[in-house]
């Protein structure tokens, strides 16, 4: 974990009500895809979780759907303007786990941490299958960048108005997979983790405190015991997670 | 850096900044950021006879200056604090920390009391009446002055170790529990926990956090907290720890005027995880633009004349 003032470099809508933001410094403490960092906005009091969509030694991306006031502010901001950030926050994802021919399951926002991911695993030699479920045409966003580094995508709308009408399960049910990796709503977890064929982790989302492990606010119970899902998380292993109905 | 020495229950303070109880966990995630051998004290994560997974999701809401938590008083137990979270904070920590324990029962605060007791590295046992978000214990017995006497009583018997009492601002009189702890020996005290408070989510039309209501903290609620100290100051001659949305210097400076000894830093940890730091390089500063020469000086200083 590291505290620094980044820089917004850009700032551009990409779906509705989701934009995608880059900004400029200190990626050090950033190690794996899937964590996570935490955003200052002036006149609000808790920081903004956001995933890391992708990084590289200078820049870090993110895109982050505008859900409420704090998001608002930020869907504002142009480049040049600062931002203070906690970076490196969270497990994220375990790539040494994905077997040749892993499988990206993402549901809306909960696309974005698989993009980097998705990156890492193609420069392992890895062969990675997306699949990516959104409400509707208007929200869909990132196909074109997953088929750029070389991924097998498939898109799903609950509408119908684009790709394939329905949700992300249909398309999985017929793919084989060697283990998977999935970001997204927890009821799509729900169905997942009902008809998943191999091992797999999952990612989280929780009301934070502090998003580093500091004030407790985000715990869950597991079968290898309470954790955080800020610290301990948000990243989880399919065995390891206790569905509660 | 003796200027800003305090001294709290005979033991010396570098400094009267504490991160307070349940935003510092047991300080090793802080120690990643900066060397918190700087610190005073902490006082760390709140401590039960048994473990405790706390309460359901969400427990936090935002506010105005300040947030909403229902943790509900997580922690491992005292065992697996004493055999595996001191023994880490001590690879980070080499000064005295506060232990500050809950309980259900007189008979846990004293089980939890003892066992810490017998802990070299603990310097305080700062014990907790006031946790808003567990019943049947915690905040009931810092609401009525009879309970909180008895557990001043009954854990002051039990241990050497200096007692402060956590006091809680959700009540009538604080003044008039404040003084119920000093007549049963309390060492000191600290105010104030959190306030009950609750938010409302306008697209559910529910309240944010699962258990309904949860202690609000933050910038917000100094004020209130700074009064609290001011009041119980005048009827106590035992030192107070003064905290409640504490989030600069200057308001380390104005709550020891109020009549606090040292002073904890909460809610503000979470947001900005340097502010203890930052708080503590900004000291001499604001005193010498206010003419103070070293802190000890000026505790309670605004009740002169």
């Amino acid at each position: 974990m590291k505290q620094s003032v980044y820089e917004v470099l850009s700032n551009e809508k990409i779906a509705k009500d989701v934009f995608k933001m880059i900004l400029i410094g200190d990626t050090d403490a950033i190690t794996a895809p899937g964590q996570f960092i935490n955003i200052k906005i002036d006149g609000y009091f808790l920081r903004r979780p956001i995933s890391v969509c992708d990084w590289d030694d200078k820049s870090i991306t993110i895109i982050y759907k505008v859900v409420g006031a704090g998001t608002s502010v930020m869907s504002k901001m142009a480049k040049g303007d600062t931002l203070d950030i906690l970076v490196g926050l969270g497990n994220g994802y375990n790539t040494s786990k994905s077997g040749a021919d892993p499988l990206l399951v993402g549901g809306g926002v909960g696309v974005p941490p698989l993009y980097g991911l998705c990156k890492r695993l193609v420069a392992e030699g890895k062969k990675p299958t997306v699949v990516l479920g959104f409400n509707s045409a208007d929200d869909v966003f990132y196909e074109d960048e997953f088929k750029a580094l070389g991924a097998d995508v498939y898109v799903a709308t609950a509408d119908g108005s684009y790709g394939e009408k329905g949700f992300v399960i249909s398309v999985i049910s017929r793919l084989d997979y060697s283990f998977f990796y999935t970001c997204g709503p927890e009821p799509m977890f729900r169905a997942m983790a009902k008809v998943m064929k191999t091992d797999g982790q999952y990612s989280f989302e929780e009301r934070m405190g502090c998003g580093f492990g500091a004030c407790m606010g985000c715990s869950c119970k597991t079968l290898t015991g309470n954790k955080r899902i800020c610290r301990e998380g948000p990243v989880m292993e399919s065995g390891e997670i206790i569905w509660n109905d | 850096m003796e200027r800003l020495n305090v001294s709290l229950c005979g033991i010396n303070l570098d400094n009267p900044v504490i991160p307070a109880s349940g935003t510092f966990g047991y300080g090793y995630e802080f120690a990643e950021l900066y060397d918190i051998n700087i610190l005073g004290t902490l006082s760390f994560k709140g401590t039960t006879k048994g473990p405790r997974f706390g309460n359901p999701t969400p427990r936090i809401a935002e506010c105005t200056s300040g947030m909403i938590n229902s943790v509900g008083l997580q922690n491992p137990g005292v065992d697996k604090v004493i055999s595996e979270e001191l023994p880490k904070l001590k690879k980070c920590f080499d000064k005295k920390v506060m232990a500050n324990v809950s309980g259900f029962s007189i008979d846990d605060y004293v089980y939890t009391c003892e066992r810490l007791d017998d802990i070299d590295e603990i310097g305080w046992l700062e014990v907790n009446i006031s946790c808003p978000n567990v019943h049947g214990g915690g905040m009931s017995f810092g609401t009525d002055p009879k309970a909180a006497a008895s557990v001043t009583k009954a854990v002051k018997s039990a241990v050497k170790k200096p007692v402060i009492i956590k006091l809680t601002p959700n009540v009538t009189d604080i003044v008039s529990i404040a003084k119920a702890c000093e007549d049963e020996g309390a060492d000191g005290l600290s105010l104030i926990n959190t306030m009950m408070g609750m938010r409302i989510n306008l697209k559910t039309k529910k309240p944010v956090i699962a258990n309904k209501m949860g202690g609000f903290s933050g910038p917000a609620i100094f004020p209130v907290a700074l009064r609290m100290v001011y009041q119980v100051y005048e009827a106590v001659n035992i030192p107070i720890i003064g905290m409640g949305g504490i989030a600069s210097a200057e308001d380390v400076v104005e709550m020891m005027l109020a009549g606090a000894t040292a002073c904890e830093i909460g809610a503000m940890n979470l947001v900005d995880p340097m502010i203890c730091k930052k708080i503590i390089e900004d000291l001499p500063e604001v005193m010498d633009k206010y003419g103070i020469k070293n802190l000890e000086s000026i505790i309670g200083g605004a009740h002169n004349g």
